[in-house]
């Protein structure tokens, strides 16, 4: 019997475990903490003896066990396997997060990073022995300032928001430069949480500005905020809702005129990539997500890497260090002293993400310049493939437009259903897909933004529909009960997070001694 | 004998001579959700009407809860620390966050009493 | 273009689907005079092979240290010997191609190792909880400097000049635009600096290094208590995190938050990048801490699980309030560190550490030979400042061309500041064998 088919069976029976003595579901096996396998005298490495000499520890020789867990090799590979086996990702089936652009990861990508040219050189090395990860560093930032048509790129942020930060500092040395010390950045209402945490980060206060009915920045409202005080508008474009702003170029304008700098926020770089240059759109500054648009893994969430493209005004103040050409080949700039002297300083350690930076331009030299236009077409017509194919059974956010590279619905079509957008990605999990974003942007009522990316085929994308179309008739065929019970099949089914936040447990604690130890 | 007030942000405040308790209404822990976690200000800390005096969490949200009037915070609720789950249980009673001396009681007549505050609340929908 | 699975029919299709003529229609938003007509000038798409070959050129241009003769470059990151399951378990492609687990039904996988992982480091810096780790340590660092104004409310910091001057650097970036002093002593090597006598009741907090970049170890002890007595917090920095195996952690010597910079374990060099930074403190400030945490819990069906918690310190919910914009963590960093410390237990941790610090000790007694050459350190764990009768920049310069990698010279980090020009700081791992120590002791005769 097929569990998927038969939901009129109470949840409590399919969710409970089918009686197995162990707790096991064949290939679902359960895994205890490194902690609860270890033994103290265990280890996974075989190390020599050291050679006999006194020691110089300054007599802070560590007294305290560590109390970390003994476990050898078999037992850690079965470990960190069965834990992978537990997780939804790319390589396992499509991942249509919005504003995450969760693409293809090539292997290729893995394979070169690994080089030991790339990844078994020091970050302090002389300069004359890594002559070829310089040039690797400058090539890839020959690309990006092709692709968006800007002078100038800052390499070392190490993602996304680091990125901003990068950005925001650059523009407060620009107004301060000038003696201007202006007081206030514009974020419209559906930005990512990033932009107004970054530029409170850089000592500015943060004014929102709303969103049209048509999902795009109110210019007038926009308008009316600019003044003599204001530092910078930080704009998504394409936006959150994932929409292109039809009117950004006279948001340029209008933040120009005021002495303002336009921070366009790259997240969504992707659906744009090859075909519009960021330049050609009064952009000043803006990051480029390599883990998005340039298929650098996830990782479960990070490293990143978040270059920065300025114009020539930015173009002083970027971080050190800076990788320049020299007489005798590639330069490294460390300090803010001779062409750096204006320099923001010192980001992170050392020289940016190079693992990521040598992924990002082997897929960029995989792709070509034609390749990544296609990139962007692909990635859009997906995206408008799902809106049109879903359009009748979901609601779209945002009228009868096309969208870029996301489609954005809203809850209106569960109303009266008792399903909400909560339920209804639990849903589609047991499904076998990875939910949309929900609830992001904020500006739309229990939104689902749905990004399927280029790396997607058309069946793909058609068993995806399939899913969500049989799930939203279910919705509307009052069937809240079987929403409201998802996910039934996952190694866990939902989890308090209320408990979890209410008495916080961070760590792994051995168990009590018992009492006879007091 | 003590009187209830309520403002716009859904805080209430009652009075007992010149110290005002205050939490946040029974409509207002319902919106939140699960309470997680309350910030309490220091005792002593000066709070202005309308201004931030404590924050209010749950899983997902965090939310300010403004200070209904002027004066000085002159005890908190220890309690929530430990058992935040108690501004859901009783919102209007042991929930309660803060006791303020009032800097001017004529600031109350700014606020809503508990017949104008169910009709805002029925305006909200 | 192996990446793309549309076929012209399938487009044809789907733009029929759509109801538009051309992929155009969809970039109608996209004002006519930004839409590029052709294709940018850049080369075109390329095979496997192709890319290979190219990269593998410039790669083939570095000198890597593996390849080197030998190599005792250190100062903030450290080559140790990663073992083969490491890279194999982070390349499954559930764990290297997952997102942040937002989803936690469909994400135990990466939620329990963090948990476990949060479980190592509080464990080897003996601090009571852990985050699930930063950009890198010198990012690391400057939150906790953040966080510590946000703590006590003061706005003055003090760094020992013997902290890694990228990490001062890097908080003197993130601070730039709050008020504050940051007080910092001239660097050193030859004598204890005082730190107490820069400590008053303005001051949020004490950033110090422990081995400092001199490789130096210092009791941390007196300088808690000074802290505490002025009400200040005390931040520990460990750049070499393979040293808690061997000496006191600052947790035991009363450090209130610790921050490490975690490559030594599980991570290669890269050039600098993806590191992993650690961050931890005390439980009772767990709600000013930036980043993100795993937590416990249970699931509807009772069972333990893990979860994203705490989430509302963080910029998705709290915008402009937030702790911190951080918005990641270095998820498969934090991953290889967790495999490659399971892999060494306790015991394997205390090894590897007794091991880097004997080969250490037998270096710096070997190069009592070089003529007028002198070890600073009276103490040290792998690494130590070597000062040499000469500038050290054009000796380091020299033994590369030799393929020997001789350290960093102090004038790399302190450039400008004279009195460290002849200093080289020397790192031995694990990696290095006797015939390379002695291969550099040779190679610093014949240059000084």
């Amino acid at each position: 019997m097929d569990a998927r088919n038969t939901h009129k069976d109470s949840p409590a029976i399919i969710g409970a475990h089918p009686g197995t003595a162990t707790g096991n579901r064949a290939l679902m096996i359960e895994e205890q903490l490194i902690f609860e396998q270890g033994e103290p005298q265990r280890t996974g490495v075989d190390l020599p003896e050291p050679p006999k000499v006194t020691d110089r520890l300054g007599g802070l020789a560590r007294k305290t066990d560590l109390g970390l867990p003994g476990l050898s090799e078999p037992q850690v590979i079965r470990h960190f396997t069965r834990l992978s086996q537990k997780n939804y990702s790319i390589d396992t089936g499509l991942f249509p997060l919005g504003s995450c652009t969760m693409k293809h990861n090539p292997r290729l990508n893995e394979k070169l990073a690994r080089l030991p040219g790339f990844g078994d050189i020091h970050p302090l090395q002389p300069v004359s022995t890594v002559q070829g990860a310089l040039e690797l560093i400058d090539t890839l930032a020959h690309w990006l300032r092709t692709l968006t048509g800007m002078p100038a790129v800052a390499m070392t942020p190490a993602a996304g928001a680091h990125g901003e930060f990068c950005g925001l500092l650059t523009i407060r040395a620009a107004h301060e430069a000038k003696g201007d010390a202006r007081k206030r950045v514009l974020v419209p209402e559906s930005a990512h949480g990033t932009n107004p945490a970054t530029a409170a980060a850089c000592g500015y206060e943060v004014e929102s500005i709303p969103a049209t009915p048509r999902g795009r920045v109110d210019l007038a409202a926009l308008k009316a905020k600019l003044g003599p005080d204001v530092a910078a508008i930080m704009v998504t474009n394409p936006n959150t809702c994932g929409l292109f702003e039809d009117e950004v170029i006279e948001i340029a304008k209008a933040a120009h005129d005021h002495g303002s700098y336009f921070y366009c926020d790259g997240a969504n770089f992707n659906a744009i990539v090859g075909k519009v240059r960021p330049a050609d759109l009064g952009v000043d500054v803006m990051h480029i997500n390599l883990h998005k648009t340039f298929s650098t893994p996830h990782g479960g969430g990070g490293p990143g890497a978040g270059p920065v493209v300025l114009t020539a005004a930015l173009a002083p103040y970027a971080p050190t260090p800076w990788v320049v050409h020299g007489a005798n080949g590639f330069e490294l700039i460390e300090t803010p002293e001779g062409p750096a002297q204006a320099s923001v300083g010192r980001l992170k350690a050392f020289n940016g993400q190079m693992g990521m930076f040598v992924r990002a331009l082997a897929y960029m030299l995989s792709h070509g310049g034609d390749g990544l236009r296609q990139v962007a077409e692909d990635a859009v017509l997906n995206a408008n493939y799902l809106l049109a194919r879903l359009r009748d059974v979901m609601s779209p956010a945002f009228g009868d437009g096309p969208c870029m590279h996301e489609a954005l619905f809203d809850d209106k079509f569960l109303e009266g259903t008792g399903v909400t957008t909560l339920d209804f990605a639990k849903a589609l999990i047991d499904e076998g897909f990875h939910p949309t974003t929900i609830y992001f942007p904020l500006v739309v009522h229990g939104a689902m933004l749905m990004e399927p990316t280029e790396t997607e085929s058309k069946e793909s994308l058609d068993q995806f529909i399939q899913a969500l179309r049989s799930l939203a008739e279910k919705a509307k065929a009052g069937e809240a009960a079987f929403f409201q019970a998802a996910p039934r099949l996952t190694p866990r089914r939902r989890l308090d997070e209320t408990a979890a936040a209410r008495k916080p447990i961070l760590r792994w604690r051995p168990p009590a001694p018992a009492q006879a130890a007091e | 004998m003590s009187e209830t007030k309520y403002t716009q942000e859904h805080e209430w405040i009652r009075i007992e001579g010149d110290v005002g308790t205050v939490g946040i209404t029974d409509y207002a822990q319902g919106q939140l959700g699960d309470v997680v976690y309350v910030e309490l200000p220091a005792v002593g800390k000066a709070v202005k009407q309308g201004g931030d005096m404590a924050v209010v969490e749950s899983v997902k949200a965090a939310s300010e809860v403004y200070a209904p009037v002027s004066g000085e915070v002159v005890e908190v609720n220890d309690e929530l620390t430990g058992a935040p789950e108690t501004v859901n249980a009783d919102a209007d009673g042991k929930g309660w966050f803060v006791k303020i001396k009032l800097a001017d009681k004529g600031q109350l007549a700014a606020l809503m009493d508990k017949a104008a505050y169910d009709k805002f609340l029925a305006e909200l929908g | 273009m192996r990446y793309l699975p549309l076929t012209s029919d399938d487009r044809r299709a789907m733009l029929g689907a759509i109801g538009v003529k051309s992929i155009e229609d969809l970039f109608v938003d996209v004002p006519t005079s930004a839409r590029q007509a052709k294709p940018l000038d850049l080369p075109p798409h390329a095979g496997e092979l192709e890319v290979e070959r190219e990269l593998a050129a410039l790669a083939a241009k570095n000198l890597a240290a593996g390849q080197a003769k030998a190599s005792f470059v250190g100062a903030g990151a450290y080559r140790h010997h990663v073992p083969a399951a490491v890279d194999h378990l982070i390349q499954r492609g559930e764990f290297l191609t997952a997102y942040t687990p937002y989803q936690p039904e469909i994400s135990q996988g990466t939620l329990q190792m963090l948990f476990e992982f949060q479980s190592q480091v509080a464990l080897v810096t003996g601090m009571e909880v852990a985050n699930a780790s930063m950009y890198d340590g010198a990012t690391s660092a400057a939150e906790a400097v953040l966080m510590a104004r946000r703590t006590v409310k003061r706005e003055k910091v003090v760094i020992s000049a013997a902290v890694h001057p990228h990490y001062r650097e890097t908080i003197e970036t993130f601070a730039r635009y709050s008020d504050g002093e940051i007080a910092v002593n001239a660097p050193d090597p030859t004598q204890d600096e005082n730190l107490e006598a820069l400590i008053d009741d303005q001051t949020a907090c004490l950033v110090v290094q422990n081995p400092d970049v001199f490789g130096r170890l210092r009791d941390l002890t007196p300088l808690a208590r000074a802290c505490q007595a002025k009400g200040a917090l005390l931040i520990a920095v460990v750049t070499e995190v393979v040293s808690l195996g061997a000496i006191t952690p600052p947790g035991e010597m009363g450090a209130d938050i610790v921050v490490a910079e975690g490559q030594s374990i599980g991570n290669g060099l890269n050039f600098g990048g993806p590191y992993v930074g650690l961050f931890a403190t005390r439980e009772k400030y767990i709600r000013q801490m930036p980043g993100r945490l795993a937590g416990q819990t249970v699931d509807a069906d009772g069972k333990r699980g893990f979860v994203l918690t705490l989430s509302t310190r963080e910029q998705h919910i709290r915008r402009e309030k937030a702790t911190s914009n951080i918005c990641t963590n270095a998820g498969l960093c934090a991953l290889a560190f967790t495999i490659h410390m399971s892999l060494l237990g306790s015991e394997g941790l205390r090894q590897l550490a007794r091991l880097n610090h004997a080969k250490a000790v037998q270096l710096a007694e070997k190069l009592a030979v070089v003529p007028g050459a002198k070890v600073l350190n009276q103490s040290f764990f792998n690494e130590f400042t070597l000062r040499l009768p000469k500038p050290a920049a054009p000796v380091v310069e020299k033994l590369a061309a030799d393929g020997i990698l001789a350290g960093v010279p102090a004038s790399r980090l302190y450039p400008g500041v004279n009195a460290l020009a002849n200093d080289l700081l020397i790192a031995v791992t694990e990696t290095a064998t006797e015939a390379q120590m002695d291969a550099l002791v040779a190679a610093l005769k014949g240059a000084v």
